[in-house]
């Protein structure tokens, strides 16, 4: 992996070993966790039970209307917040950034409460529209700001994305507090999948849509990665290729958001992850951080509702002590070259 | 300030105004008057009421103003640097997680057993041999970059507040009532006891660091300098991060974490004592967040007639002067 500040994207190593055996190893263990997660839960549901109880069995109606919606969530969330946070990453040329680290999240979780105010009996649909144009407001305030920072310093970069994400987020919990819809805001913003069941996590696949259009514009996105002027040396319309990025980052950040909740450090340490293992071609990498994303977050929810069985823990609790620390691991592995 | 006002400032006071002194004579002056002000506006009943509840809710701001300004000026001669503070780097999470640990593995039935005072000394041992462990990991070794510094500091923080959540969630509703009982009191109606025991651990602090002012002075130079001066570079950081260590955990045991304030109080003081030397910023520091504190407190009450809601504005105010910080050092 080239960590350096002006090119996250090398060209597409040939010498890279195409490793097919280790994206086997993430489909199987993708498949191995969908299976336990569809099995694990309050309720007995088993292949045993499901067979002796019929198609009309209790066991049966909870499969298909809390179990297979909550673990499709797990999979769309897991793989469509790591595609958000491998576009962030190419548009700013920088491998520590994610909607989380960029005050993305901050901006649409700010959207949310404008909705929850003016609009609250607004569909989901709409609540995620509003959610996304703030989103797509902050990804804009971001790189606006980014384009402030003078040097091109590695570690800054997030840094000020993490504030800007604080002061928005100040400005946030001051109304909330003022209007007293803390508690409420608290629950959205909690990332978990406690209450998705059938219903209610349909939004997510806009967020697969998303990952779809992503896919296309693969190899768009790896040359925006080396640079403006390099992209309009090839051709390629800058500016719109950008746009589209944002739009997806800003769509999938909402969908997930809405659904949910917010769930940290998932956009950065996974696209980092792939890129140790097979470089940074992003047509070669977007199914790899789709899948290794979807395992993620299928098999923190198995353990945020393993670990104090029956009850269940927040998934973002466990996405955080995780994530956070891949993150300074990856932050503090060369640490001769971070300066 | 006051030379702007006139139209012609005569060389006198200009040659006054030089001096850190004078300068600190005025912000006393600021401080009793607000004080003064705060004590004495609007009171609706009882003078004698409204002042005890007044004057507890005035010490604990003098307290943390006192805890969070010397702490943070201490922190940043220290570490070399004017943007580092011990809560960015998530310290005052740190905190709240270790007494979250002493809850989850003893039972709050051991927190409730033990008297105040016994637990308080327990969990401000434990947090300082902590803290002295983490910055020694992290200051000691190699320098590596301030900014990689603050990412990992964050970084850190999240993760203590994602442990904390997690083992709060482990814990049974009786337990987790008694541990956020001990961890959020509030700046204006705090426990008396709680008060007077921060009270005086801060004053004590404050008394250890008064022998180390031209110490402190001299770490100002850098490690090499100071060595070379005579000073027992290790022994001395380590006494003065314990002593940081001790203020952070007494302030946010008392009032929460308050994540900008120690930025702002320190980086005025610079500005304000016109002076690096300790003597003066140290005192600065403190009596600049007595200000920020009363003075905000004053007129958020008195004209928005908002309460308890200062600590969003100091962070909402306090992440915009950061940013400024962060941006203009990156320019330089």
């Amino acid at each position: 992996m080239t960590l350096t500040a002006s090119a996250p994207t090398s060209a597409p190593a040939p010498t890279r070993p195409r490793r097919t055996w280790v994206g086997a190893l993430i489909g199987a263990c993708l498949v191995a966790l969908v299976g336990v997660s569809l099995f694990v839960g309050v309720s007995d549901v088993s292949p045993l039970s499901l067979l002796t109880g019929g198609p009309d069995s209790s066991a049966a109606y909870l499969l298909v209307a809390s179990r297979i919606p909550r673990t499709l969530a797990a999979i769309l969330v897991g793989a469509s917040l790591g595609i958000a946070g491998l576009i962030m990453q190419m548009l700013v040329r920088n491998r520590f950034v994610e909607p989380g680290t960029t005050g993305v999240s901050e901006f649409a979780t700010l959207g949310m409460l404008v909705t929850i105010v003016f609009w609250p009996g607004m569909a989901v649909v709409g609540k995620m529209g509003v959610a996304a144009v703030f989103g797509l407001v902050g990804t804009w305030v971001f790189l606006r700001v980014v384009r402030a920072v003078p040097v091109r310093q590695l570690v800054l970069v997030p840094l000020v994305g993490i504030m800007l994400g604080g002061v928005v987020g100040a400005v946030t919990t001051f109304f909330a507090y003022r209007l007293d819809l803390l508690q409420s805001l608290g629950q959205w913003a909690q990332g978990s999948f406690a209450t998705v069941m059938q219903g209610r996590y349909e939004m997510l696949w806009v967020a697969g849509v998303m990952v779809v259009v992503a896919w296309f514009a693969a190899d768009r996105f790896s040359v925006i990665g080396m640079g403006e002027e390099f992209a309009t040396n090839l051709g390629l319309d800058y500016r719109r290729v950008v746009a589209v990025g944002m739009v997806i980052v800003a769509v999938i950040t909402a969908a997930v958001l809405v659904t949910a909740g917010m769930i940290p450090f998932l956009g950065l340490v996974v696209p980092n992850v792939v890129s140790l293992i097979i470089g940074d071609n992003v047509r070669r990498s977007i199914p790899w951080v789709a899948g290794l994303g979807a395992v993620f977050v299928v098999g923190c929810d198995i353990v945020a509702r393993v670990v104090r069985f029956p009850y269940e823990i927040p998934l973002s609790v466990i996405v955080g002590i995780v994530g956070a620390l891949l993150f300074l691991w990856l932050l503090l592995r060369r640490r001769s070259r971070a300066h | 300030m006051l030379t702007e006002t006139a139209p012609a400032p005569s060389a006198r006071v200009v040659a006054l105004w030089r001096r850190p002194s004078a300068r600190l004579s005025l912000l006393v002056a600021a401080v009793l008057a607000l004080i003064a002000t705060y004590l004495f506006t609007d009171v609706p009943g009882s003078l004698a009421f409204a002042l005890k509840v007044r004057g507890l809710s005035v010490l604990a701001m003098v307290v943390v103003a006192t805890a969070v300004g010397v702490s943070t000026v201490i922190f940043h001669t220290l570490t070399q640097n004017r943007i580092l503070t011990p809560s960015i780097m998530g310290f005052d999470a740190f905190y709240v997680l270790i007494s979250t640990i002493v809850v989850f593995f003893f039972g709050s039935a051991s927190f409730l057993r033990m008297d105040a005072l016994t637990l308080w000394a327990v969990q401000l041992v434990v947090m300082v041999a902590f803290s002295v462990v983490l910055f020694t990991w992290m200051f000691g070794g190699k320098r590596r970059s301030i900014h990689l510094m603050l990412l990992v500091g964050i970084v850190l923080g999240t993760f203590f507040r994602s442990f904390t959540e997690w083992m709060q969630r482990m814990l049974d509703p009786l337990d987790f009532q008694v541990l956020s009982d001990a961890m959020f009191a509030s700046l204006t109606r705090p426990d008396e006891t709680l008060l007077l025991l921060t009270a005086i651990l801060v004053a004590a602090a404050c008394a250890a660091v008064v022998p180390l002012l031209r110490t402190l002075d001299v770490l100002t130079l850098g490690e090499p300098a100071a060595v070379g001066l005579g000073v027992n570079h290790r022994r001395v950081v380590m006494a003065l991060f314990g002593i940081v260590s001790v203020m952070v955990a007494a302030s946010t045991a008392l009032v929460g974490p308050i994540l900008f304030f120690g930025l702002i109080v320190a980086n005025l003081a610079y500005s304000y004592a016109g002076t690096f030397r300790h003597a003066w910023t140290l005192p600065t520091a403190a009596l600049l967040g007595v200000v920020c504190l009363l003075g905000g407190q004053l007129v958020l009450e008195q004209i928005f007639a908002f309460g308890g809601s200062l600590s969003m504005v100091i962070e909402f105010a306090g992440g915009l002067f950061f940013l400024f910080l962060v941006l203009r050092k990156g320019a330089r």
